[in-house]
C-alpha cells in the first residue's frame, strides 16, 4: 500500500513536471495535450474511485502550485474526474481494452467544459468558441495518441487492477 | 464521503486564495512550493530543448524562403529608416538639454532581467510562466518584453517564478499612443487573439502602418506600471461607423505572441 502510494506520487509528480514544462507549450493545430489528465485516468482505471479522487486532488493542488495557479481550481476538476475515471473502471470499464482510450476521449471533453464552466463562475474572460470548437477536437486526438503509451506505462509501474481477470482467477 | 471531503476541500481552498491578498499564508505556501519544484521543470525543460528546437528547424526551413525575400526588403527600407531615426535622437537628446527638460520615465530609467518562458500557465486566458521571480528583483506589474516590443505584464509572482499576461489576455489593458500623431488610446485583447487599439475618439488621425507606443503616464499621482515609449505593433486596418464614438482599430503585435520562449522583465 505504501509503496503503491509512493510510486502513484512519483508518476503524478513527474506528470506535472513534464505538464508544466514541456506538453503545455506544444500546440497541434490549435490543440494541447494534456499528460497529467492521462496519466490521471490510467491511475483511476488500475485503482478505482478513491484513488482516483485522492490522486486527481493530489495532482490538482501540485499542478496549481507549480504553475502559480489558484489553489483548488484544477484539485476541484481533477478530483472529479479520478472518481468518474475510478467508478468506470471498476465496473462498465474493467476488463475492455478500448476503457482507456474510451475514457480519455469523454473525461477530456467534461474536464474541457467543466474547466470552462469553472471559469466562467470564477468570472475569468474566457473564449468558449476557441476552446470547445477549435481546441477541443485536437486536443483529445492528442491526449488519445498518449492514452495507451501513458497506460502501458502506468500499469507496469502500478501493477494491474485489483479487480483484473488475473486476480480473479487467483481467488477463484 | 472521501470525494466529498476532497472536494468540499478544493472549494474551501479555492475560495480561501480567491480572497486572500497576495501576501496571505496559501500564496505563501504556494511560492514555498513553486520554489520547491521549480528545479524540477527547468531540468525536464533543458532536456527536452533540443527537440524543440530541432522541430523549430525543420519548421523554420519549410516558411524561411518565402521569408527570406520579404526580410530582404524590409532589411533595405529599415536601414534607411534607422539612419534617419539615429539622426532624429540626437537632435531630440541635443533640444532636450538645452531646455533642460522634464521627461517621463524612459527605459533607460529600468534595469532587464532576461528570463525563460517555461510555457502557457493554462489552456484558460493566455499567460505564461518564467523562471524569474522577485529574487531577481522583478515586482507585480512589471512590463514584459519580446525582441524590444511590449507582450504583456507580470501578474502572479512567486520567489522563483512569475506570471506573464500577455496583451492578448482579456483582463489586459494598457494605456498606449501613436507615435505620428500622438492620438492617445488602449491597448486591448481584439477578436481571435489579436489587438485593438481602443478608446481613439474620432477626431484622432490614426492609420494603417502606424506605430503604437506606450503612452506612460503624466499623472505623478497615478504613475504607469510602463515606461513611455515601448514599441507595441503597427496598426493593420482603421474604421469609424456613425453609431459609435470611437474608431476601430486593430493592430498587430510586432512580435509572435504565441511562441515566445524568452522574455525581458523590465524592473527599477
Amino acid at each position: 500500500m505504501t509503496l503503491d502510494v509512493l510510486k502513484t506520487f512519483v508518476l503524478v509528480f513527474a506528470a506535472v513536471v513534464l505538464q508544466s514544462a514541456i506538453v503545455s507549450s506544444i500546440q497541434i493545430a490549435g490543440g494541447t495535450p494534456d499528460l497529467l489528465l492521462v496519466t490521471l485516468v490510467a491511475v483511476s482505471l488500475l485503482r478505482g474511485a478513491i484513488w482516483g479522487a485522492a490522486v486527481g486532488f493530489t495532482a490538482g493542488l501540485l499542478f496549481d502550485i507549480a504553475n502559480l495557479g489558484r489553489l483548488g481550481e484544477t484539485s476541484l476538476l481533477l478530483t472529479v474526474a479520478g472518481y468518474w475515471i475510478g467508478r468506470y473502471g471498476e465496473t462498465t470499464g474493467r476488463d475492455r481494452t478500448h476503457a482507456p482510450l474510451l475514457s480519455v476521449a469523454i473525461v477530456t471533453i467534461l474536464y474541457s467544459a467543466g474547466a470552462l464552466a469553472l471559469h466562467i463562475v470564477l468570472g475569468d474572460p474566457v473564449d468558449a468558441g476557441t476552446i470547445l470548437v477549435r481546441a477541443l477536437i485536437p486536443s483529445v486526438v492528442l491526449n488519445l495518441a498518449l492514452a495507451f503509451p501513458v497506460y502501458a506505462l502506468v500499469r507496469r509501474v502500478l501493477g494491474r487492477a485489483e479487480w483484473s481477470p488475473h486476480e480473479v482467477r487467483l481467488l477463484g | 464521503m472521501v470525494v466529498g471531503i476532497l472536494i468540499v476541500l478544493s472549494l474551501a481552498l479555492l475560495s480561501v486564495y480567491f480572497r486572500e491578498s497576495s501576501d496571505g499564508p496559501l500564496h505563501g505556501a504556494q511560492d514555498v512550493g513553486a520554489t520547491a519544484v521549480r528545479p524540477f521543470q527547468v531540468g525536464a525543460e533543458r532536456v527536452a530543448r533540443p527537440f524543440r528546437d530541432l522541430y523549430g528547424w525543420f519548421d523554420g526551413l519549410l516558411t524561411a524562403k518565402g521569408e527570406n525575400e520579404k526580410l530582404r526588403e524590409e532589411n533595405s527600407r529599415l536601414t534607411l529608416e534607422a539612419i534617419r531615426n539615429q539622426t532624429a535622437a540626437q537632435e531630440n537628446l541635443d533640444l532636450k538639454q538645452l531646455l533642460d527638460y522634464q521627461d517621463l520615465p524612459g527605459l533607460e530609467d529600468y534595469r532587464s532581467v532576461n528570463t525563460r518562458v517555461l510555457g502557457p500557465q493554462s489552456p484558460f486566458g493566455k499567460r505564461l510562466l518564467i523562471t524569474a521571480g522577485s529574487n531577481d528583483g522583478i515586482r507585480l506589474n512589471a512590463p514584459v518584453l519580446a525582441a524590444g516590443a511590449l507582450v504583456g505584464e507580470i501578474t502572479e509572482l512567486s520567489p522563483e517564478t512569475a506570471v506573464v499576461t500577455l496583451l492578448t489576455d482579456e483582463s489586459s489593458a494598457v494605456a498606449a499612443y501613436s507615435i505620428r500623431t500622438g492620438a492617445l488610446g488602449l491597448i486591448q485583447s481584439g477578436e481571435g487573439g489579436s489587438l485593438s487599439f481602443a478608446n481613439v475618439t474620432k477626431d484622432k488621425d490614426v492609420s494603417r502602418g502606424d506605430l503604437i507606443a506606450t503612452a506612460g503616464s503624466s499623472v505623478p499621482r497615478l504613475p504607469s506600471f510602463f515606461p513611455r515609449g515601448i514599441p507595441i505593433g503597427i496598426v493593420t486596418s482603421t474604421s469609424q461607423v456613425d453609431t459609435e464614438p470611437f474608431k476601430q482599430i486593430q493592430l498587430v503585435s510586432n512580435v509572435d505572441l504565441s511562441n515566445l520562449r524568452a522574455v525581458t522583465v523590465l524592473v527599477r
